[in-house]
């Protein structure tokens, strides 16, 4: 233990050092086990589940209950092709979302994180940037890694390329929705602050609200449930819009990202109104 | 007039937590150059203080400012203010070395400074380990790094003491009388009287979110260790007529006649004169005594005495003498 060094300094220039914050949140995410885990926990889960159902399909053909999967892969090849692998795999995103703000509130590291940048939003908007850029990256590779590997599978029996009407929107769409789910789940784990309140209010709004509110009968039900926000998320992943969606595909990206950035708005609100 | 870069100032400070009055209407000043003590039983208010001076949470009235400027006003802040707050700040899953790298990004500070902040508080040798895995000390240590990372003017520091061994507090207490040495400002907060008699220049003493005392240390050693004589006597008026015109205090204690059984007679406390002299005084009188004890009332007494009554008592406006317990 030596002394300290010399005098104090003088004050620094009165700017936020944005690479440097932006650099921060890349060391804080990429430090903690928590993110290998949910990554690893995405990529096997999405990969894994895309694969069985794309082998399940295939050695099923010419089963007379395959017909309808025969037709959907003609007209919609997306929604089967992604369907499942992400329907289960987002919840690893979802819970990496939530776990990248809230786990900062339940161990305390956020008043580290405040004293550092006192004016707080600059760490929220750096928070979702590096969070969005990680997501993007990963999203990436895997969804390309499902489209391959699954339409490889379906070769001998039905042939999709990024070259079909639809196909390379809800391709890329599929990316975007993966991005805006995590920041969606950030969002609310930022608003809850506590990691198992938070995530399951989002597994609540992903996976049990929507299928309670489509049980519901009539025409203003249907709307409630059409605007859901993974309801209408996930109709960017489709290849068409099909007769029954209340949104065309860009539409329901749209109110997903209005759901995404309100959500976003009332945490950033909370930050700099509640005590770290 | 120019405020000095490193003065903490707090202006009628208030913070509330529902019913509660964490912070009462607090105003002070600490200097640089010297290392403050900042004094109070548990729950008096204290990190509250220091959480609103730091930006953390936000006051319900008033204003607290380093050299001029609030804590959120500061674009680097680390390199102005060092903090090291009573609370946990740090994930427990990231590694030492990667906790003070993100902060040392934030503020545009190189790796090697991190190096050398480990080095300096004995942690060198577990940087890569896991924070989690830390003892009580070894996280204090480390909150000492992350608050010397920017070699900051202005230090607040929480209880520093908090789960270090002797060595370790002996150290601190170095740490922070050269840190005042070299000209900066150091604002300690603790809950014991006894550390601060021998680390603090100058105290601020709060109880119940109130400010009790604001003062130089040997100014509040003085005034706390003042000698005071338990008497005990069936014929008080006499005695103290007789003490007074000696020049001494006799005053009530609150324990009048019978409350500690058998008929003792009322017990009265006096200062200004000794124990031996006390009693010549009384034997000169023909005055019977029942007890005639000296009470020395260390600074330990001194403080708890204070604090329990929550009684304003600055320099400026000091009690004729002290509320006997």
């Amino acid at each position: 233990m030596t002394t300290v060094t010399g005098p104090a300094r003088d004050v620094a220039p009165a700017r936020d050092s944005w690479p440097g914050i932006l650099r921060a949140e890349w060391t804080k995410i990429r430090s903690v086990r928590s993110t290998v885990w949910s990554l690893v926990a995405f990529v096997v889960v999405a990969i894994g589940f895309s694969i069985v159902v794309a082998t399940v399909i295939a050695s099923v053909w010419d089963k007379p209950g395959n017909h309808p999967n025969q037709v959907q892969l003609h007209t919609d090849p997306t929604t089967i092709l992604y369907g499942t692998g992400f329907g289960f795999g987002q919840l690893a995103l979802c819970v990496l979302g939530v776990i990248v703000i809230s786990s900062e509130y339940t161990t305390g590291a956020i008043r580290s994180s405040l004293l550092a940048v006192p004016r707080r939003l600059p760490m929220l908007a750096a928070k979702v940037l590096v969070f969005a850029a990680l997501e993007l990256v990963v999203s990436a590779v895997t969804v390309f890694a499902v489209f391959f590997s699954t339409t490889a599978i379906l070769h001998g029996h039905v042939v999709i390329t990024l070259g079909q009407p639809g196909v390379l929107r809800a391709t890329l769409g599929g990316i975007g929705y993966l991005v805006v789910m995590g920041i969606f789940a950030m969002a609310i784990g930022g608003l809850i602050r506590h990691t198992a309140g938070a995530i399951a209010a989002v597994i609540g709004l992903v996976l049990v609200v929507p299928p309670l509110i489509g049980l519901i009968p009539g025409t203003i039900a249907n709307h409630i449930h059409g605007y859901m926000p993974t309801v209408a998320g996930q109709l960017i992943g489709q290849t068409a819009q099909q007769p029954a969606d209340v949104l065309s595909p860009w539409q329901g990206f749209g109110v997903f990202c209005l759901w995404t950035v309100v959500l976003l708005a009332g945490c950033a609100v909370l930050l700099l109104r509640r005590d770290a | 007039m120019s405020i000095p870069p490193g003065l903490i100032e707090a202006r009628e400070l208030t913070k509330r937590f529902g019913a509660t009055t964490a912070v009462s209407r607090l105003t002070f000043s600490v200097e640089p150059g010297r290392v403050t003590g900042f004094l109070g039983p548990n729950g008096a208010g204290k990190s509250t203080t220091m959480r609103l001076v730091c930006g953390l949470d936000r006051p319900d009235g008033g204003t607290a400012t380093i050299g001029g400027r609030a804590y959120r006003d500061l674009r680097r802040p680390l390199k102005t203010v060092g903090a090291l707050l009573e609370a946990k700040a740090v994930h427990p899953g990231r590694s030492a070395r990667n906790h003070l790298l993100f902060l040392a990004q934030t503020q545009g500070i190189g790796p090697r400074r991190v190096e050398e902040v480990l080095d300096l508080v004995g942690l060198g040798g577990v940087a890569g380990k896991r924070a989690g895995g830390f003892s009580l000390g070894m996280g204090q240590r480390l909150g000492i790094a992350a608050a010397m990372l920017g070699d900051p003017r202005v230090l607040l520091l929480d209880e520093p003491g908090n789960g270090l061994d002797p060595e370790g507090i002996r150290w601190v207490r170095t740490f922070m009388r050269d840190l005042a040495a070299e000209g900066r400002t150091v604002f300690v907060s603790s809950h014991l009287m006894s550390e601060m008699s021998v680390l603090a220049d100058h105290l601020i003493v709060i109880g119940r979110g109130e400010l009790i005392a604001d003062c130089s240390t040997s100014d509040f050693i003085q005034r706390s260790s003042e000698k005071s004589v338990l008497v005990r006597t069936p014929d008080p008026d006499h005695l103290r007529e007789l003490i007074t015109a000696a020049g001494g205090t006799m005053t009530e204690t609150g324990d009048p006649a019978g409350t500690t059984g058998g008929g003792a007679a009322p017990a009265f406390v006096v200062t200004g004169l000794d124990a031996p002299r006390i009693g010549e005084i009384a034997a000169s009188g023909r005055i019977v005594l029942h007890e005639l004890t000296p009470r020395l009332a260390s600074l330990e007494e001194a403080f708890m005495e204070l604090t329990a009554g929550a009684v304003e008592y600055t320099e400026a406006s000091r009690p004729p003498g002290r509320t006997p317990s």
